[in-house]
């Protein structure tokens, strides 16, 4: 992007913004106003954004998911139930603000303002646009990662403070979840940082313009183990089990009512958009499209991606039903880690080898995708069999279980051949039995 | 006074008060919290420093890793039965000798002699740092880890012991 662009060339709203600062400077204002007024206009207009984004997908995620379910969703509040966010944000704020008894009443007062900031500081690195970015700081994708821990101290606050046991519950799920999917989640970006060489946020993004390629292609492992691992951090069904409520009722914030539980809301959900604003920029090329940039605003297509990963979310909580915590854990710990570990000793031998042979990136580009492509497929598939959840090789502990008592007992001799068609179960079980 | 030395007395005064809250918070989840005041405040300190990596890995590590760690130590364990504040009579004993090591410290910093002003920042790049950790200092950086690796291994050990099998 040029630096001479006029201001009403919109492509990138930081032209606009660099024409104001222009004007401010040509006044005689002294240095710190114009890079003030810049972070206030960046601050302020990422708020507005991500404010109105939440309160338009709280309405198209009811909706959408309403759907999804065969229910028609919000449908009263204005024309096509559009009002519906406004009239519960209402609802929240006028709400009698209780706290327990026993609660620790300063604590309990912090953990949703502690909860709300750093969700909304992560945007500070996001490249919106060519120029359309807070600070662009050379540890951007540590940052990220920095961030997203101070959330876990927060829910602690709300777990603790509350002073009940399913709050606690659901505090120390969401600990133990948290640490071990991060370090997935480190995994997964160190991939990414290993193609680009560098952890800015922008740089990454130019690296995919530059080679016209989107790093979804290079790392398939790599986007599928960030969108699980960021369904774990945002606490998105199916994996919420730390407010799981048909366990332990709504987990860290079950204590929390009127507008302190919509800071927790609104929080939850402007992580989601943060993760998929992550998610857009590491891996779908950011603001960049193969050159639609030039045509359409850079600012437009990231939007347009960010709220399709978004929609990624918003499907898998109206199709998929929660996980129990021991069957996370172990997911994070057995499958996507080793997988994890191996992807990025990958990617380093093949950067390593890109680098030394010196092949041109239209030749060596292409090979590396259709590697790590199939390398995705055989190892999730391979992986899962060794695990024993390949599919329909689940010796699950039914067989055993009916073996063992007795009631139903076929012989083996005769499932070799196939008997006249039965009710679908008893074939279920004799198929079983014969294995087991 | 430039805004910078502003800064930092803001972000001095946080640690300070952090490590305060830490020793005279009556309980002990709200020392665990102060702790982590005080440990984000010095990432503050290594921003003012120009050590962004240094100050985002202050963050990552002893904002998250090891408090997390702390914190979570302290649900497994019955916090609210133990006694509120662990005094004894080596209470002049510990302010002796806390007194000591402040008086070595402060000592220690008046003493050297600082490189002093500068006109111009250097920022060590990450590209710098990775090749540096990883050839010049590998060995020493190998070591730790095999010590981390060491500390792991033996908490599982210990852990799968007492369950007895």
């Amino acid at each position: 992007m040029t630096f001479l662009a006029p201001w009403y060339d919109l492509r990138d709203l930081g032209n606009a913004v660099q024409a104001l600062l222009d004007r401010i400077r040509d006044w005689g204002a002294p240095d710190w106003v114009p890079y003030a007024v810049s972070s206030l206009i960046g601050a302020v207009g990422i708020l507005l954004w991500v404010v109105l984004s939440v309160l338009a997908f709280i309405w198209i995620e009811r909706r959408v998911v309403a759907l999804m379910q065969n229910r028609i969703g919000p449908n009263r509040v204005g024309p096509a139930g559009l009002l519906q966010p406004v009239a519960d944000a209402l609802k929240l704020l006028l709400k009698e603000p209780i706290t327990p008894r026993d609660a620790d009443r300063i604590l309990f007062w912090m953990a949703p303002i502690v909860i709300f900031i750093p969700t909304l500081v992560i945007f500070a690195v996001i490249p919106f646009g060519g120029r359309m970015v807070l600070a662009d700081l050379n540890v951007g994708v540590l940052f990220l990662i920095a961030i997203a821990t101070i959330n876990t101290p927060a829910v602690f606050l709300a777990g603790w403070s509350s002073n009940n046991k399913y709050a606690l519950l659901g505090a120390m799920r969401t600990i133990a979840m948290l640490i071990s999917y991060e370090v997935v989640q480190v995994l997964a970006l160190l991939a990414v940082v290993l193609f680009a060489g560098s952890m800015r946020l922008g740089d990454i993004v130019a690296w995919q313009q530059h080679y016209n390629v989107w790093i979804v292609f290079l790392q398939p492992l790599g986007i599928l183990a960030y969108i699980i691992s960021g369904a774990v951090e945002i606490n998105r069904s199916p994996t919420d089990i730390s407010e799981a409520e048909s366990e332990i009722v709504a987990g860290y914030h079950t204590e929390y009512g009127g507008i302190k539980f919509g800071f927790f809301y609104q929080a939850e959900y402007m992580a989601g958009f943060a993760i998929a604003a992550i998610i857009t920029t590491l891996y779908l090329g950011g603001y960049t499209a193969w050159g639609l940039e030039k045509w359409v605003p850079g600012w437009a297509l990231f939007l347009g991606k960010l709220y399709a990963v978004f929609f990624i979310y918003i499907w898998s909580r109206g199709t998929l039903p929660r996980l129990r915590i021991d069957q996370l854990m172990s997911f994070a710990w057995k499958f996507l880690l080793p997988l994890s570990l191996v992807n990025v000793a990958l990617v380093g031998a093949e950067v390593l080898v890109w680098d030394e042979t010196g092949v041109s990136a239209n030749v060596a580009l292409p090979i590396i995708g259709a590697v790590n492509l199939v390398f995705c497929l055989v190892a999730v598939v391979a992986w899962a069999r060794l695990l024993g959840h390949g599919a329909g090789r689940q010796r699950g502990r039914r067989a055993l279980l009916t073996k063992e008592v007795g009631v139903i007992h076929f012989e083996p001799a005769e499932g070799a051949s196939p008997g006249p068609a039965g009710i679908p179960a008893a074939q279920a079980l004799r198929r079983r039995s014969g294995q087991a | 006074m430039t805004y910078e030395e502003g800064i930092f007395y803001l972000v001095a005064a946080i640690t300070v008060i952090g490590a305060l809250g830490v020793v005279l918070a009556r309980n002990i989840v709200h020392s665990a919290l102060f702790l982590i005041l005080s440990l984000l405040a010095v990432a503050g300190i290594f921003i003012l420093l120009a050590a962004e990596f240094l100050a985002i890995v202050q963050v990552l590590i002893y904002g998250g890793a090891v408090t997390i760690l702390i914190l979570f130590a302290m649900m497994l364990t019955r916090v609210r039965e133990t006694p509120a504040a662990v005094d004894g009579p080596q209470r002049p004993v510990a302010a002796l000798a806390a007194a000591a090591f402040m008086a070595t410290s402060i000592l220690a910093v008046v003493s050297t002699e600082w490189p002093g002003n500068t006109e111009k920042i250097n920022v060590i790049s990450l590209d710098q740092i990775g090749r540096a950790l990883f050839t010049t200092w590998a060995v020493p950086f190998e070591i730790a880890s095999l010590v981390l690796i060491v500390a792991l291994v033996g908490a599982i050990v210990l852990a799968r012991g007492e369950e007895g099998e």
